[in-house]
């Protein structure tokens, strides 16, 4: 096998020495009876051996989020949503992962050698780490999703980019924070840690020390390479399951404290409603149907693999539940792979579809019980006044409706 | 690691590895020194303890409002820039603060979220650039511009910031305790 390989690609070298790439297409052609190769050739170069790249077939691009021009004039929006609908499995690549920023078109540009992470406050140790030394503790790699507060749909939106692009889903690596908070040596009293980045804006969120303690972790890796700028280079935290901007990019400092700080990012999180406090901190059971999903086209009446992501702050997905009659009879989808803990899960469906117009939904149920609502549901458990606009308190996990027209033609059906 | 750090004394006394030995686990890191820690210490907890010396009035603030380009963004009155007001609605008085709008100076509960802010992500392009001073001259000017202090010549410093009472400080809902699997709300069934 490897020798063939070998003199296909010496026979390809010495061709296009020859005379270039469609003197092979002709050759081929011409031989036998023999199938047809590939129109033209990517010619190998250094940079393909230094750095892959997609096919100039595939286009699949990032959008602005929330329709709003990003970077705007004054720098300040950096909302990016990933396009959900071109993804298979449930990892985002790291080039199309979703991006929340506050002024995001100045990203800091950080000389890994010169990073420095601090752990002080309530601690018995307080501790300076290199990047080199921070990668010589012990290590762990887990699935993650990254959901931005922001990840809210309405009826104005057409695709899953716009409804739900503003979560992506990467395998992570790092430190646990409880590692670093175990060499430091909480002290008695530190009820939380304030994280925060080195970025202009230095932002800061306050996080429980319950939450520090459980899973959080500080990744210098993604998807199996550094992590990018645009993502926290050269290390982030995250903080699995909780609201993305908990999840401190270009992360410099924790201070262990002893009181909620109220930073200006936690101020972000300021209500009235104790409800709403609650649920915009963990992330509530949520999924969406991606294939077939808003702008798409069924060609014909047939057989379809639904399919779609699940995910929710408080655990793994236990169950997926998928409907094709806007929710009067509700399947169990097949959940493909093994669900991980505050990860996107990948589900599907077998359908046929008769060529009538349809709902199609999905649900997510959690291992905590957690079931994914309908807006309508959520109207009904606040007692919203019929004909009243229903409000999602917190984040938005509300099941999305996709309608299949007669014509096959998929839309948003939030009403 | 504890038990390690309670041993170590006696570890030292022993005359074994009396140098060169950490008191954590994997002897990674370097302790910070205090100097270092002071500079990256840049977060104030609503009780003010990270504040450093200095001071400073409104009146100072209005004029570093306009010197520092405050006002290019968020105009001259702090009302009619393209960056957020700063000033809260002209809505009269309230007995429900919340309603004059989501604007900080106003809005937060403490006043030590507003100096926090200014001095760690203002201005726009030049940020870490004020001096304590500096921002607690704005912060100040802010404060009245929302009616939140009244004396243009109160000084605001270290010890008289964090007494400041925020219209909302009593007014807001805390974060619930977090425990690992859990449901994000009780009786909540979503």
């Amino acid at each position: 096998m490897g020798s063939k390989k070998q003199n296909r690609r010496e026979f390809l070298k010495q061709g296009a020495a020859i005379a270039g790439g469609a003197a092979i297409g002709a050759a081929s052609k011409s031989a036998s009876a023999q199938l047809e190769g590939p129109e033209r050739y990517i010619h190998g170069s250094d940079d393909m051996v230094a750095y892959g790249s997609r096919s100039r077939f595939v286009t699949s691009e990032r959008i602005p989020h929330g329709g709003r021009h990003s970077p705007d004039t004054f720098g300040l929006d950096f909302h990016i949503a990933t396009p959900l609908q071109d993804q298979y499995g449930v990892i985002t690549p790291s080039s199309l992962f979703y991006m929340g920023t506050t002024r995001g078109s100045y990203l800091p540009d950080i000389d890994p050698e010169k990073h420095r992470l601090m752990i002080h406050g309530l601690v018995d140790n307080p501790l300076l780490f290199t990047m080199d030394e921070l990668k010589r503790l012990p290590s762990v790699t887990r699935m993650h999703f990254v959901e931005c507060a922001g990840n809210r749909a309405n009826s104005r939106m057409t695709s899953v980019q716009e409804t739900h692009g503003m979560t992506s889903n990467a395998e992570w690596t790092g430190v646990l924070l409880s590692t670093l908070l175990e060499e430091a040596g909480v002290k008695e009293g530190a009820e939380w840690i304030v994280a925060e980045g080195i970025e202009e804006v230095k932002g800061a969120s306050s996080i429980p020390m319950t939450k520090a303690m459980d899973d959080c972790l500080l990744c210098y890796a993604m998807n199996g390479e550094p992590v990018r700028p645009q993502q926290g280079f050269p290390l982030r935290l995250l903080v699995p399951g909780f609201e993305g901007i908990f999840n401190v990019k270009w992360l410099r400092r924790i201070k262990v404290v002893d009181q909620y700080y109220m930073t200006y990012n936690d101020y972000g999180h300021l209500t009235q409603d104790p409800a709403t406090a609650a649920l915009g901190y963990q992330i509530g059971p949520k999924s969406v149907i991606v294939h077939p999903s808003g702008g798409m086209q069924l060609p014909g009446t047939g057989y379809y693999q639904v399919s779609g992501l699940a995910w929710s702050g408080g655990g793994k997905v236990d169950r997926v539940e998928v409907t094709t009659d806007g929710g009067q009879t509700w399947f169990d989808a097949e959940i493909r792979g093994e669900p991980q803990a505050m990860a996107h899960t990948l589900f599907a469906f077998d359908w046929e579809w008769d060529g009538s117009e349809c709902e199609l939904q999905s649900r997510c149920i959690d291992e905590l019980g957690q079931v994914q609502p309908s807006r309508q549901e959520i109207g009904e458990f606040w007692n919203t006044p019929p004909g009243e606009r229903i409000r999602v308190r917190g984040q938005d996990n509300s099941i999305q409706p996709w309608r299949i027209h007669a014509d096959g033609s998929v839309h948003n059906a939030i009403i | 690691m504890r038990l390690f750090n309670l041993l170590l004394p006696v570890v030292m006394l022993l005359g074994i590895a009396a140098h060169a030995q950490s008191p954590t686990k994997y002897g990674v890191g370097r302790t910070p020194s205090a100097e270092e820690i002071t500079a990256w210490d840049i977060a104030i907890a609503p009780t003010g303890d990270e504040l450093p010396a200095g001071s400073g009035t409104a009146d100072l603030g209005a004029q570093l409002f306009l010197e520092k380009g405050c006002a290019g963004c968020h105009g001259t009155n702090g009302t009619d820039g393209l960056a957020p007001r700063l000033v809260k609605r002209d809505v009269g008085i309230l007995e429900n603060p919340w309603g004059y709008g989501r604007i900080l100076p106003i809005r937060s509960p403490y006043a030590t979220t507003v100096w926090d802010y200014i001095n760690r992500g203002m201005p726009l392009g030049a940020e870490g650039t004020l001096s304590p001073d500096e921002v607690y001259s704005i912060t100040a000017y802010l404060l009245y511009l929302n009616d939140v202090i009244t004396d243009d010549q109160m000084v605001l410093n270290q010890d008289t910031l964090p007494k400041i009472k925020m219209p909302n400080q009593d007014n807001w809902a805390q974060v619930p305790d977090w425990f690992p699997n859990q449901p994000r709300l009780q009786d909540y069934p979503f």
